[in-house]
């Protein structure tokens, strides 16, 4: 199940598809006829509140093995908050996340076992920028997969093989270009294995024409099954790889839909204003 | 009988220097390690640990050294420690720097982008590894100007163990000062030997300074 093949991803879909037209779009769908698999991730009734701000409202989510989401909505509607939620970069106050079927815990041991299987990729890329890229990439395989230097590094260079970028291995994050520098996150993020990627705008802080070679990156991943969430305003990118497209506003899930139909009937008057507004 | 200021005595004012040196080495080294821990604390999760560190860095910061070095070799007597000055003003200064070095790494610490903290949790990094191999490693580069710049109050400070009985540099002048009846010149002497020793870590603070925010600018 970690790493699906192409064609059962393409089951997937049609499977979590099948179950949205039946199910509505307000609530998760069931369980998978098919197998004993558990939802990848599941959110149920999550509440997420700032202070006196309620940024989470309610929100229930699922996702498949190797479904591929794509979340928008404007600034402030609690899109970003809601995958950080996932990872636990946030704390919820009322709710469950369940990844692979499995409860999150709020120990630390139980917060790191769960973030090991999840990947997560951010705005500002966030290296480390004291570190060279391959340093980057072998640090948690070292130092929390415990894998030997040479297997570290073996992992971290066919990983930045795979975003094409293993020439700067031994460059620091400075001397990147932006999109560069974000493959190198997606790829540092990927020798950590996850079984789950989230992605956190990845392209907003990068210059226009940087911002294809990242989301090549984001689609090769995509087409090896990986179970992604894309909080993400590259339309084109969500129509070619999203599942499900899911809107968001003021911390609620207003529509969610397959990309066609999210896109070329949009139900909401709020999904309608926003796709006028970023087209 | 009156001795002459002559050379004998500026070289034995001169000697005297090491055990400044010494008593700022083992204050710096002590006070790095305790600073750490109090850095550490600072920036913790724990609400506790938190209080407790800026309790200690409130008390040092709020009470004079002198008060600190009498506190410390009149406390060793009561709690059944020989009196010695050199435990006392090694203690004292320790101390006394890992409150002021704990609130320096603090905000070197605090300076690091959250977002390399957000980064570090979501590979499931430990805190070990974290703080390890990610954030100090970054906040060492902030932290060397500031650090440089404490280095030079803290051999400065050093002068106050004299008063406990501790013969370092200025100790020693007041020495030559009583046998000699030509304080301002003897102390002189010893002012300008704490300006060399000072004045060139000074120098380097600033420079270090200025390549840092040269570094920084954008």
């Amino acid at each position: 199940m970690r790493n699906g093949l192409p064609s059962h991803s393409r089951n997937l879909r049609f499977n979590s598809m099948a179950n949205m037209n039946a199910n509505g779009k307000s609530h998760p769908p069931a369980q998978m006829a098919q197998g004993a698999t558990a939802p990848a991730i599941e959110m149920i009734g999550i509440d997420k509140w700032f202070g006196g701000f309620q940024a989470l409202k309610n929100v229930n989510l699922s996702v498949q093995p190797s479904e591929k989401i794509v979340i928008c909505g404007p600034s402030g509607s609690g899109k970003s908050t809601l995958i950080r939620c996932i990872n636990q970069l946030e704390t919820i106050q009322s709710g469950e996340i369940r990844i692979d079927g499995k409860a999150l815990a709020s120990d630390a041991a139980s917060i790191r076992a769960a973030r090991r299987d999840i990947g997560m990729v951010f705005q500002q890329f966030n290296l480390f920028p004291h570190l060279t890229i391959l340093e980057n990439c072998m640090l948690g395989p070292v130092k929390v997969a415990g894998k030997s230097r040479e297997e570290a590094e073996r992992i971290g260079r066919s990983y930045l093989e795979r975003v094409r970028i293993p020439e700067q291995a031994d460059k620091y994050p400075a001397q990147l270009s932006g999109g560069q520098q974000q493959r190198v996150a997606i790829a540092r993020a990927l020798c950590m294995q996850p079984k789950i990627m989230l992605f956190d705008e990845p392209t907003s802080a990068l210059d226009p024409e940087m911002v294809n070679e990242v989301l090549d990156t984001m689609i090769d991943l995509a087409s090896d099954g990986m179970t992604m969430i894309c909080v993400t305003h590259e339309m084109g990118f969500a129509r070619s790889v999203a599942d499900r497209v899911i809107f968001m506003d003021h911390g609620e899930i207003i529509e969610e839909n397959a990309p066609d139909a999210f896109f070329e009937a949009p139900k909401h008057a709020r999904t309608r204003t926003f796709l006028g507004q970023i087209a | 009988m009156i001795r002459e200021f002559g050379p004998n005595e500026i070289i034995f004012i001169a000697m005297a220097i090491r055990w400044t040196i010494a008593l700022s080495a083992i204050a710096f080294v002590g006070g790095g390690i305790g600073g750490l821990i109090i850095a550490l604390m600072r920036v913790s999760d724990r609400p506790v640990l938190r209080a407790l560190a800026l309790g200690f860095i409130r008390l040092f910061q709020g009470t004079p050294l002198l008060m600190q070095l009498f506190i410390v070799y009149f406390g060793l007597n009561i709690v059944g420690l020989p009196t010695s000055p050199w435990i006392a003003a090694g203690v004292a200064l320790t101390l006394h720097a890992s409150a002021f070095l704990g609130e320096i790494w603090r905000g070197c610490i605090e300076a690091v982008p959250p977002g390399q903290t957000e980064a570090a949790n979501a590979l499931a990094y430990s805190y070990g590894v974290r703080m390890r191999n990610v954030i100090l490693p970054q906040a060492a580069r902030i932290a060397v100007a500031p650090t440089t710049g404490f280095l030079v109050q803290l051999i400065k400070g050093t002068s106050l163990a004299s008063i406990i009985g501790f013969t370092e540099l200025t100790r020693a002048g007041q020495i030559i000062s009583n046998a000699t009846f030509q304080p301002f010149l003897v102390i002189s002497t010893v002012a300008v030997l704490y300006f060399i020793l000072c004045w060139p870590l000074s120098l380097l603070a600033r420079r270090m300074e200025r390549r840092f925010a040269r570094a920084t600018a954008r």
